[in-house]
């Protein structure tokens, strides 16, 4: 496998950029959908930031990915007792992927060799505390797409199955990526991530320019290509951590909360998790930027992308929902 | 040899040259099987004797590629033996995939995935005028189909890193051909160095663009304006800006020369390549296939399949109760389990549209307005819509069966008025396109929404007007299918009631056209 493409190189697309820092800064906004064509960076994104993020500490033979220490795994007797690490669990769901293979089943193994009765695994699991990406979620047969969204909204693998009970960890952040021209998902599963964002082919040439040269400079030697652009990531790395140690102190104000509430009501954003999310968002965004508390502009820039996809309006009226976030925060200004 | 073998064969070695460096040009399509040869000998030639070469079956299954149980050698062995799959032992080589265009999506995303991470690169060979799925149209670099290109420049040699091609000038002749996926121009790019040392700069990158680009294409460049002056794009080469540009427009001209005229075939594909992508129907022609939802107890006979894994894992618990002392597993008749496919009958609705001067422009919008209501309706039930238009002479299908909202209602925006009423031909269509979805395994629902005025026959004069459109509704009628007639004429007369008596269709009068009162109408029917 080739070193990843760095995430500092990657060239615009700005919104899905910010979204996947957030999401990584503070995992409980949610996951991230990504509109957009076929080769603007959606995967290419995704699989950098797994990339760069920090290893993270793991009880060693865990097969949930267990923090050292943690009392609630199934299988704590594989655990040796000594900590390791690991690096982010970056999992690519195919779209063909059965349940079995994703929830875990029985292990076959333990079964016929041993006799004995056990749970192997799944992607869930192995998604722990990591990324779960699904290409073109869009097309994903829609019961996985329920249970994945259940399982990422409790942080927890719940499996009743083949005489089977178990239950494990599985907090992960769902990148899920798609192009509307090829069939939508329900608004009921949209609603369910927390951030969307749309990414477009680069308007300008240069733009353009810039972007070959840099794939062309990774593929010509992807190591050399990573190490020029290893201090970026560093700096990056040390900001993300940084956003994490602080989101849990950072404030959010009263007055920033009333204009939550306000800016939601005024879009028409129905339920109460589009409100929730631009508050963690915003508290996302403003640790990352090491702000001692959240301002408006923090909200403001967040708006968007935690709002975008959960406007209530016609289904085929789509264009202008960034249009009237945009207008919202407009009249909240005046 | 052909045309078509040299382009194959240099679009071989290119692969071959590339492959276990970069990983850059993804693969390629074969559309001639007579020149797979040609190809494999010119990319083992490049990729030397030890890249590995793995062909796969259109039947592979997801374990078999990706990695799971080995069946045969678990029951042998008495214990679950893992294989890697086929993407691993193709690691740094070629995978050869028949049947491309037939693949599964999870089969697709697994290759997709495994070219993404430069595990291997993919050969996929299809039928001449087949539609590959388009997340690994996407990633395959070349597209070759029998006869094209020219053969005079396939004894070239690809030499890597030793050429100097201009990123200005792939991204202009991209752009000017409608092409905007960073992947087509990276593979471009890569293609014109590989390509540079040997035929020099312009001649590689006219080469390159017709490889990567041509197939590509969904718009023919503009000859008068040059794209770069067009971009109000900074231009980063500064003095050799004419040059450069000279260049492109060059290597343009030259590409757009092998482009048809009619660009309407590449951009359909481009356009649509859902229908294709996902295979549906085809799945669901035989009871015995289908999405496979798992297993269920049972003997498999008389065409059921045996559900291996899943009567291993009903055995496994009693093994020790069995009294099994040896590697040999006891398996008794009640573990037996085989697989269940799902056959979803999943509804089309084929929304037929009169857009003639009797139905008014008012009225035409008020009728745009209420299949919008249903589409949305349709949407969340994730149903597929078809949009046929009749007006003037004929029926058209704006939109073949699609689940996506965004090119229903692009559709439907451009739906044009004014003209007779071509009441046979816009039942007729309705019928073959509802014929054309039972023959999918999937449900049709017909709506028309007339006036019920004929008055265009089906040879476009009006004479038989009338007595056409009764045919055909009474044609359709023969059908069974479901059906709802909408009239939107402002004072309804016989006229539309008694064509829904003959399609044996609802009938529903909306002399406002209301969207609401049709929701409801067309909801219940």
């Amino acid at each position: 496998m080739r070193t990843p493409f760095p995430f500092t190189a990657i060239v615009g697309q700005d919104e899905m950029k910010l979204a996947l820092l957030l999401v990584a800064v503070d995992a409980r906004i949610g996951g991230v959908m990504v509109f957009g064509d076929r080769g603007t960076g959606k995967s290419t994104a995704a699989r950098a930031l797994a990339g760069l993020l920090p290893p993270i500490p793991v009880a060693q033979g865990c097969a949930y990915g267990c923090v050292p220490g943690a009392s609630a795994c199934p299988a704590p007797d594989r655990h040796t007792g000594r900590a390791t690490t690991m690096p982010v669990p970056f999992i690519d769901l195919p779209l063909g992927a059965t349940e079995d293979r994703v929830v875990g089943a029985l292990d076959l193994e333990a079964a016929l060799g041993r006799g004995e009765k056990a749970f192997e695994p799944g992607l869930l699991a192995r998604a722990h505390r990591g990324f779960l990406y699904i290409d073109e979620i869009n097309l994903l047969e829609d019961h996985l797409v329920d249970l994945l969204l259940d399982v990422a909204q409790s942080g927890e693998n719940l499996v009743e199955r083949e005489g089977l009970s178990v239950r494990h960890a599985a907090r992960f952040v769902m990148v899920g990526s798609g192009n509307p021209e090829e069939g939508e998902l329900r608004p009921q599963l949209l609603d369910r991530f927390g951030l969307s964002v749309e990414v477009c082919t680069p308007a300008t040439i240069a733009e353009r320019v810039e972007i070959l040269k840099r794939c062309d400079a990774y593929d010509r030697d992807p190591t050399a290509f990573a190490a020029q652009w290893k201090r970026a990531e560093g700096k990056l790395r040390r900001a993300i951590a940084q956003g994490r140690d602080a989101v849990g102190a950072i404030e959010v104000p009263d007055m920033v909360l009333a204009r939550a509430a306000k800016l939601c009501s005024s879009v028409g954003a129905d339920g109460l998790r589009g409100e929730l999310t631009l508050m963690r968002a915003a508290r996302a965004l403003a640790a990352y930027e090491r702000a001692a508390s959240v301002t408006a502009s923090h909200l403001d820039r967040v708006a968007p992308m935690a709002l975008r996809h959960r406007l209530r309006r016609n289904p085929l009226d789509e264009t202008g929902s960034t249009a009237r976030i945009e207008r919202a925060l407009g009249d909240l200004a005046a | 040899m052909s045309a078509g073998a040299g382009d194959a064969a240099r679009a071989a070695m290119l692969l071959g040259r590339d492959g276990g460096r970069t990983m850059a040009l993804g693969g390629m399509v074969l559309r001639d099987p007579e020149l797979l040869d040609i190809a494999l000998t010119a990319w083992r030639s490049a990729a030397g004797s030890d890249a590995p070469l793995v062909r796969v079956p259109r039947n592979v299954d997801l374990d078999r590629l990706a990695g799971g149980l080995d069946l045969a050698a678990t029951l042998a062995a008495g214990r679950p033996v893992r294989h890697p799959g086929l993407i691993v032992s193709a690691t740094g080589g070629l995978l050869v995939l028949a049947g491309a265009d037939r693949l599964e999506p999870a089969i697709v995303g697994a290759l997709a995935a495994a070219i993404d991470r430069g595990d291997c690169m993919v050969l996929a060979m299809v039928d001449d005028d087949a539609v590959v799925p388009a997340a690994l149209a996407e990633r395959l670099a070349f597209d070759l189909r029998a006869g094209t290109g020219d053969a005079d420049v396939a004894n070239v040699v690809a030499v890597d890193g030793a050429g100097d091609v201009d990123a200005t000038g792939v991204c202009v002749i991209a752009t000017a051909l409608g092409v905007h996926s960073a992947r087509a121009m990276r593979a471009t790019l890569r293609t014109a160095v590989l390509l540079a040392a040997t035929l020099g700069r312009e001649a590689a990158l006219r080469c390159a663009a017709q490889l990567v680009l041509a197939h590509r294409a969904t718009q023919l460049p503009e000859a008068a304006s040059p794209p770069p002056e067009r971009e109000d794009a900074p231009d980063p080469q500064g003095g050799q800006a004419d040059g450069a540009g000279a260049l492109a427009d060059r290597v343009l001209e030259a590409v757009a020369a092998t482009l048809p005229a009619d660009l309407d075939l590449a951009g359909h594909g481009a356009a649509h390549p859902s229908n294709g992508a996902r295979g549906r129907g085809e799945r669901r022609r035989s009871p015995r296939s289908g999405r496979a939802i798992g297993a269920q107890p049972g003997v498999p006979r008389g065409g059921l399949r045996l559900a291996l894994v899943d009567t291993l894992r009903a055995a496994a618990p009693w093994q020790r109760l069995r009294g099994r002392s040896d590697a040999r597993l006891r398996i008794a008749r009640a573990d037996l389990r085989v697989r269940r496919f799902e056959n979803r009958a999943e509804a089309t609705t084929i929304f037929a549209v009169d857009a003639s001067g009797s139905s008014a422009v008012a009225r035409l919008a008020e009728a745009k307005g209420a299949v919008e209501l249903l589409l949305a309706r349709a949407y969340v039930r994730r149903a597929e819509v078809a949009l046929i238009a009749f007006r003037g002479e004929c029926a058209e299908l704006l939109l073949p069966p699609t689940r996506s909202l965004t090119r229903a209602r692009r559709a439907l925006a451009e739906l044009p008025g004014g003209g007779g009423t071509p009441m046979a031909a816009g039942i007729g269509a309705a019928h073959a396109q509802a014929e054309a979805a039972a023959a999918h395994g999937r449900t049709p629902f017909v709506v028309v929404l007339s006036d019920g005025r004929a008055n265009v026959a089906l040879d476009g004069s009006r004479a038989t007007a009338a007595a056409d459109a009764e045919a055909a509704a009474r044609a359709f009628g023969q059908t069974g299918i479901a059906a709802a007639f909408v009239d939107i004429s402002a004072r309804p007369r016989i006229d539309g009631e008694r064509l829904a008596g003959w399609m044996r269709a609802r009938y529903v009068a909306l002399p406002r056209g209301d969207a609401q009162a049709l929701h409801a109408a067309v909801r219940t029917g």
